[in-house]
């Protein structure tokens, strides 16, 4: 039995009939421009604004055109889509005949990460029931120039494939290796045709806002960042769970909300992510500070973060592609290290050796994923370094 | 006429890729159906749906063998995968993973001797809040200890023997 604690959601009294007729009654451009005039941006954790990138699809002048979801949630410590699958995938499908009128798709493709396929069955019951309501197929809502349909594509249990070009690299039968950009998939995306990639909450945000109005979506978070958040809340807390807090809340506010006050360190972003301690507690969520898809894993002050940092670079070791060298040779290196250290093995000089791997990584990998490999090695060695050095095998860190 | 495995394994094939479509993007979905039916992916179907396709036998296996849950050797019925990120491994997934090789007698990354039961890791499956969480094929099972270990395993095996549940082992 799967039973999340949710907090209270913005999604529970959207009017998604109601959405769908408002934005499909609109113009393309009015649709495109309402979302850019609501500032949201993408919800994945790279943020860049839906507005422009609908609209550089929208541009496109082919005849093919995709809108994909991006449902391949792999973060560690992100399942606040897999909630929004359970229980408001119609808000989801939603959003995506929205983005698809938008950007003038024909087809929707929904990459649903292999983990995820026990949801499966329930989603293709909601599009059958999007089919019968005619809001989905020929002619939607009676509209002459708009036809969408949506399908699931599953995914295979590849981290990797949640990077966009790598995602469509996976739906067009390939090894989900990411490509060069540019070209964007907004250019030559999925077949070769524009491609608009969303996540699956920005998705669920577009209904919302075209049923609560852009001006409702703006006037929450804060200038940069506007709107509210879906958290994934798991560690050392007294309620993990799933929280809609507004952009620019500080880490402390959402400790106190979560009940993990007495937390000694918090990753942020999830593995890619960075990790924050105590004393940076009063730093902001939100992409003008701390960037994140939504990942908050809480670390109690029993917690060993040599542990914690070795964890998550097995995890890159394991998930690299093997595309490009500074990711693929790179994460091993540091993983080794940290084993090292942890046996009491390893010089300043050394940890400085693969502090300047990791800042190599982050230059020169090809994709997210490597760029962001190092970052919580680099995190944490910066902020714990007592933690990490000085090691011997029998006590761990504890005297 | 008798029909030998191979000929049956093509005809299934072919039916797919009808179903799937002759194209290179059909190449997961063909792929998953065959991992769910013979829990892996034979090199006699990799040559099949290559000719199919259209395509080198070896983009075939290239695919396969990038994905996790995608096999080229046979696994157990059930593959029990135990998730090993960071949110599980606080809330205790090494007991959890060391009971599941006591109850099996099979280390990580095997597979029992009479073809049940594979044991795997896998990384983060989005159940952090509720950890340690572990999958058996499609199925998941959330806040799992020592002790359900045994229930799961129980559960699994009720699918096997003369009192076989009757119904499809995903």
């Amino acid at each position: 039995m799967i039973t999340s604690h949710v907090g209270p959601l913005t999604y529970e009294k959207v009017d998604v009939d109601k959405a769908l007729k408002a934005a499909l009654n609109k113009s393309r451009s009015e649709v495109i421009g309402t979302v850019s005039s609501s500032g949201l941006k993408g919800r994945g954790g790279a943020g860049f604004p839906t507005g422009v990138k609908w609209n550089l699809c929208a541009a496109a002048q082919n005849e093919h055109k995709f809108l994909v979801c991006n449902a391949d949630e792999g973060e560690p410590g992100t399942f606040k889509d897999r909630i929004l699958l359970t229980d408001y995938a119609k808000l989801v499908f939603a959003g995506m005949v929205i983005g698809g009128y938008a950007i003038g798709a024909t087809k929707g493709l929904i990459y649903l990460r292999g983990e995820y396929q026990y949801l499966r069955a329930q989603l293709e019951e909601i599009l059958e029931a999007l089919r019968e309501d005619k809001l989905l197929g020929f002619n939607i809502l009676g509209k002459d120039d708009f036809s969408f349909d949506i399908e699931i594509r599953m995914g295979a249990g590849a981290y990797v494939c949640g990077e966009e070009t790598a995602l469509i690299e996976s739906l067009e039968g390939h090894r989900g290796e990411p490509r060069n950009r540019p070209p964007y998939p907004v250019d030559t995306g999925f077949l070769g045709q524009p491609t608009a990639v969303n996540n699956v909450e920005t998705l669920a945000w577009v209904t919302t806002i075209f049923d609560k109005g852009a001006e409702w979506f703006k006037g929450q978070g804060t200038e940069k960042s506007p709107g509210l958040k879906i958290f994934s809340v798991s560690g050392d807390c007294k309620q993990p769970g799933v929280y809609e807090l507004p952009f620019g809340v500080s880490v402390a506010d959402l400790l106190k909300t979560v009940g993990g006050e007495d937390a000694k360190a918090v990753q942020i972003g999830g593995a890619s992510g960075h990790c924050i301690p105590a004393k940076d507690f009063g730093r902001k969520i939100g992409f003008e500070d701390i960037a994140t898809g939504g990942s908050v894993i809480v670390f109690g002050p029993q917690r060993d973060l040599l542990e914690v940092a070795i964890n998550f670079m097995e995890f890159f070791s394991d998930e690299s592609c093997g595309q490009c060298t500074p990711c693929r040779d790179g994460c091993p290196v540091i993983l080794k290290g940290l084993e090292a250290f942890k046996r009491g093995e390893c010089s300043i000089a050394h940890l400085h050796e693969l502090r300047r791997l990791g800042e190599t990584m982050q230059l020169a990998s090809k994709c997210g994923l490597g760029q962001s490999a190092a970052n919580a090695f680099l995190s944490i060695t910066e902020h714990f370094a007592d933690e990490v050095l000085g090691r011997n095998q029998s006590n761990g860190f504890k005297e | 006429m008798l029909q030998s495995e191979h000929d049956l394994m093509r005809c299934e094939i072919e039916t797919l890729v009808e179903k799937l479509g002759r194209e290179r993007s059909s190449l997961m979905p063909i792929l998953h159906e065959m991992q769910r039916k013979y829990g892996y992916i034979p090199s006699f179907a990799m040559q099949v749906i290559a000719d199919e396709l259209g395509i080198h036998p070896v983009e075939v296996y290239s695919v396969t063998s990038f994905y996790a849950f995608l096999k080229d050797v046979p696994g157990g019925k059930f593959t029990i995968r135990v998730c090993n990120t960071i949110s599980c491994d606080m809330a205790g997934k090494d007991r959890v993973a060391r009971q599941l090789e006591a109850e099996l007698g099979i280390k990580f990354g095997q597979t029992t001797p009479d073809g049940r039961f594979s044991l795997e890791y896998t990384a983060c499956m989005g159940m952090c809040d509720q950890g340690p969480a572990l999958l058996v094929n499609d199925i998941v099972f959330t806040r799992v200890t020592p002790e359900l270990v045994h229930q799961i395993l129980e559960e699994c095996r009720g699918h096997f023997g003369i009192y076989a549940i009757q119904e499809e082992v995903h």
